[in-house]
């Protein structure tokens, strides 16, 4: 019964773990830049939410129109204003820029409202609850919740939007894209705008479980065992490494930190990252290459 | 309907492709364009459709026009609009969508959905095997129905003008065969103008009403299908026969050709 609470808890801590991922994702699919500055979206849209609510006193639905409005643009002008002059500069370049600008939102947001952490409270009742023989959070249930609906929703967009299949075409082949006519800078522009809405409700849910200051960008450690777990550039495989290394890191918490005095839950996602990146280098859902005979 | 006037192109600032080409393609014309590898067929069409502009090249002097309007100086996804398709070198399928999805992505640019829907249909009325696999995959299909795909999902943005580049490579000369005489229909049926870069000369030439022949970065000869069928320079360069109608070596073709240049 403790085996199966500690992998249930591990799941629902996973799909948030998969939330914060699906940000980094989306980026690389479309526009292949690694963005080390997820953790610091979801941090900035925590800022934004929590600022709203306690500085400034505002309504939570006018916080939450605030929060993803500020990240939609906020993504969209990042691209505009900095990515988009690197396009076809080493990756390297790319990776420093992202860098840079984790580095600049973890100057700007404290800068803005303050360093002291701030509560942002969600209207979902406080205390745990008895699902048959098992106790849970109730926050964690509708955050776990919230990230499905968020997967399902993309998972639509991808398949049945003319916008999804052409971001799809796009992390296929950017130039025959553009010989269809697709304004393949633009749709950069709207990956990381996507992007900057997963990121607000990240910041929502786990602003809410932790608090927002400038640690709550540490969330973003959790991107990289995840997605190399997953594949970089799927979007199932964000959903699945992310339960998977939750379920990992509670197992280990619950099994292995007794006997060895505690610890563990931290690093085992990365040993289990360098296990995958040995045996499948591009994930467990990562594009395969397609090889006719 | 389309003019190169004398156009020079040049990637990154000094590596200097082309060298002043002509070429006319008129409405509702066959035109294709041979030569050997590397001679500037692929930039001359990527000159056309934009994207030369995407690898950091540029049209330096002369000028690109279809109807009127520069194509030199606007982007690719408004060249397509002007009605322009390029189908790739290569195929270049999307290889993780569908094919429907790969037809889908083709009318990006046409918002009418029915529309879209019976352009589908037509497709599939000139590709039937297209229909068999339309949820397949692209990557998965063999390579014909990837060059079938890839001529359909370049007639979806409904163009005037479809460019194609080396549509045979790589395929058997049934197949070959069959998607030529599909193209012919096009042309005939739809009024679809073709610019045909191809390698196989006689193909090219036989559903051709034009033809040029390209040599490195210029145009070095041009004029009706027919009247190049019979000249002796592309028998001996392209068609592999020699004056007694032997085939001839490839290193023979090469050894000669380093004697005797094209019009010179
Ligand atoms: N993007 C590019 N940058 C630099 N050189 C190029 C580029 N594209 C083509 N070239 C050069 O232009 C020449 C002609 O190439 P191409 O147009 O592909 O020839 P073809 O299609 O006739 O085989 C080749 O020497 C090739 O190396
Ligand atoms: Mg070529």
């Amino acid at each position: 019964m403790y085996y199966v609470e500690l992998m249930i808890n591990g799941l629902l801590v996973g799909i948030l773990y998969s939330l914060i991922a699906l940000g980094f994702v989306l980026i690389y699919k479309a526009s292949d830049v690694i963005n080390f500055a997820q953790g610091e979206l979801v941090m900035f849209a925590g800022y934004v939410l929590a600022a709203s609510l306690q500085l400034y006193g505002f309504p939570l639905a006018l916080a939450i129109v605030l929060g993803f409005s500020s990240m939609i643009i906020l993504g969209y002008a990042i691209e505009r204003v900095v990515l988009q002059h690197l396009i076809g500069r080493p990756a390297v370049a790319v990776i420093m820029a992202t860098i840079g600008l984790a580095a600049f939102l973890q100057g700007l947001a404290p800068f803005l409202w303050g360093p002291e952490t701030k509560n942002l409270p969600l209207p979902i009742p406080e205390g745990p609850v008895f699902l048959g023989p098992i106790l849970f959070s109730q926050i964690e249930i509708y955050a776990a919740l919230l990230a499905l609906v968020c997967f399902g929703l993309f998972g639509l967009f991808f398949t049945k939007s003319r916008m999804g299949l052409a971001l799809r075409a796009i992390a296929d082949d950017q130039q025959v894209s553009q010989a269809m006519g697709i304004n393949v800078k633009l749709y950069f522009a709207l990956a990381w705008g996507l992007a900057g809405t997963v990121a607000a409700v990240g910041g929502l849910v786990w602003g809410n479980l932790l608090g927002v200051d400038v640690q709550l960008a540490l969330v973003g450690l959790k991107v990289f065992p995840v997605v190399i777990l997953g594949g970089l550039d799927s979007i199932v495989g964000a959903m699945v490494g992310g339960l998977i290394i939750g379920v990992v890191e509670s197992i280990a918490a619950g099994f292995i930190d007794p006997l060895v005095g505690g610890g563990t839950k931290d690093f085992t996602p990365y040993i289990l990252m360098i296990l995958v990146l040995m045996i499948r280098p591009y994930g467990l859902f990562g594009k395969e290459q397609i090889e006719r005979v | 309907m389309l003019t190169l006037n004398n156009i020079e192109v040049i990637f990154d600032n000094i590596i200097l492709v082309l060298k002043g080409v002509f070429l006319q393609v008129d409405q509702g014309k066959i035109v294709t364009l041979v030569g050997s590898n590397g001679a500037g067929k692929t930039t001359t069409l990527k000159s056309i459709s934009g994207l030369i502009k995407t690898e950091r090249g540029r049209v330096t002097r002369g000028s690109i026009e279809l109807d009127g309007h520069r194509l030199d100086r606007i982007d690719p996804s408004a060249i397509v609009k002007l009605g322009v398709a390029q189908v790739f070198e290569g195929r270049r399928v999307f290889e993780h969508l569908t094919v429907r999805e790969n037809l889908l992505v083709g009318a990006h640019t046409q918002s009418n959905l029915s529309q879209i829907r019976q352009d589908i249909e037509r497709i599939f009325n000139y590709f039937p095997r297209l229909a068999e696999r339309v949820n397949v995959k692209a990557g998965y299909i063999s390579g014909g129905e990837q060059q079938m795909l890839a001529i359909g999902r370049g007639l979806m943005s409904r163009p005037r003008l479809l460019l194609l580049d080396e549509p045979s490579l790589g395929l058997a000369p049934l197949l070959v065969e069959e998607i030529f005489s599909i193209l012919k229909r096009l042309n005939q049926e739809e009024g679809l103008t073709i610019l045909l870069v191809e390698q196989n000369v006689t193909m090219a030439l036989a559903i051709a009403d034009e033809g040029s022949v390209m040599e490195n970065g210029k145009i070095v000869l041009s004029g009706p299908a027919e009247k190049l069928r019979g000249n002796d320079d592309i028998k001996e360069f392209y068609l592999g026969l020699s004056e007694v109608g032997t085939k001839k070596s490839y290193r023979d073709v090469k050894h000669y050709r380093r004697r005797k240049r094209w019009l010179s």
